[in-house]
């Protein structure tokens, strides 16, 4: 079966060797090098299937462009709702969830704008209502396991699809936001685990569930929920 | 960008020391113009339909994504939390192109788009894909498709 195959590390690919490959200089997470530019895309489309037209290989070309630097990356960001943590005692679990459960409660009106403009979310992969989400994950904070709400999947498994909805609804509010430009994803990151309740939050489940006796749920806390690039702030 | 030489740490390392398998053959199959090509995607991204099952840490199964999709039913499960997903959270077609493929076949440039696509988790050891991989490939000869985008994240 002909195959082509976009490649974001090269030095995979050279060992792997696949009959076609285009590698791209853009960052993970991102093959098609640009959200919302459908012409670059399509650049990077094309040549990916023009591999096929190749008469032998294995063909490994480099696409020659950069991704576009657009708004998102080149505006410095921040998000205009404050979201103030300065009279919660972050020691203290209650108040930490309280002041989650009050930032959720703070960007909803922006996510419910993002889901009406866009026609689209990608929150909902945990199954668990955005309404609930901080519940879940805040039960998590005293080490406690809560009621698992799905059958299908161990509730260390949920916990993690919790995180991803709730990093894709702090996401999908902020940038929904009049008058900004949307963050680039390093600056995302950086607001969220550095300004955010919801961050410190995920931290301090971190720290809580590390000795967890449910070995799915210690290895999501130790190496699922919080970003490598991070890891260093979190010890 | 992902230039590996230019990733933070620890991730650079991480990332080069993954272990990649090599073959000790390089199979090459040619095939008709890109105007007669039959397109279907294979992703890695832990893609699937809104109310299909998530996928779990280490599964080697794949979810089918079914062409008429809408951008509103596609949503991501990859257990790994070290790549952006906010790229996609704006666009799908940043990792899954399919409203630029479907402009391909318009435009006569491809010949056409599969009515199936697919999803692995690519955070997974690549030999528990195989089998399914070697089933999928059944599958997509049966979908008339000759040409495979496969489509990292």
């Amino acid at each position: 079966m002909p195959t082509t195959h976009i490649s974001l590390i090269r030095e995979h690919t050279e060992i792997i060797k696949p009959p076609r490959a285009l590698w791209v200089p853009f960052e993970l997470g991102r093959p098609l090098g640009v959200p919302n530019d459908a012409p670059f895309q399509t650049k990077v489309l094309l040549a990916a299937l023009k591999l096929f037209e190749a008469t032998s290989g294995p063909v490994l070309e480099d696409f020659p462009e950069e991704a576009p630097v657009s708004g998102e990356i080149g505006t410095v960001w921040a998000c205009p709702i404050n979201l103030s943590i300065e009279k919660t005692d972050l020691s203290s679990t209650e108040q930490l969830q309280e002041a989650f459960r009050r930032e959720m409660l703070q960007l909803r009106p922006w996510y419910d704008l993002a889901v009406k403009t866009r026609r689209r979310t990608t929150v909902g992969v945990s199954g668990i209502s955005v309404e609930r989400i901080s519940d879940f994950i805040g039960a998590f904070l005293q080490g406690n396991v809560p009621e698992n709400p799905r059958q299908d999947l161990p509730v260390g498994l949920v916990l993690k699809l919790a995180v991803d909805d709730l990093k894709a609804f702090y996401f999908e509010a902020v940038s929904a936001q009049p008058g900004q430009a949307l963050p680039g994803s390093e600056r995302f990151a950086d607001w969220f685990w550095d300004e955010t309740v919801a961050g410190k939050v995920l931290l301090a489940v971190k720290q809580a569930c590390t000795k967890s006796n449910d070995p799915i749920l210690q290895t999501v806390v130790m190496r699922l929920l919080i970003p490598m690039t991070q890891t260093n702030q979190s010890n | 960008m992902a230039r590996l030489d230019q990733l933070p740490e620890p991730m650079r390392s991480h990332i080069a020391t993954l272990e990649c398998p090599n073959f000790k053959t390089q199979p090459w199959i040619e095939g008709p113009p890109l105007s007669q090509r039959r397109v279907a995607m294979i992703s890695t991204a832990g893609l699937h339909h809104r109310d299909d099952r998530p996928f779990t840490i280490m599964s080697g199964d794949y979810r089918i994504i079914p062409g008429s999709i809408a951008a509103n039913e596609l949503v991501m499960s990859h257990i790994s939390t070290n790549f952006d997903r906010t790229g996609f959270q704006q666009d799908w077609n940043l990792v899954f192109p399919l409203d630029r493929l479907r402009e391909l076949a318009d435009q006569g440039i491809i010949g056409s788009v599969a009515d199936f696509h697919y999803s692995f988790m690519g955070a997974t050891d690549p030999k528990l894909m195989e089998p399914t991989a070697r089933d999928l490939a059944g599958l997509l000869k049966k979908d008339r498709v000759n040409a495979i985008l496969l489509v990292p994240v």
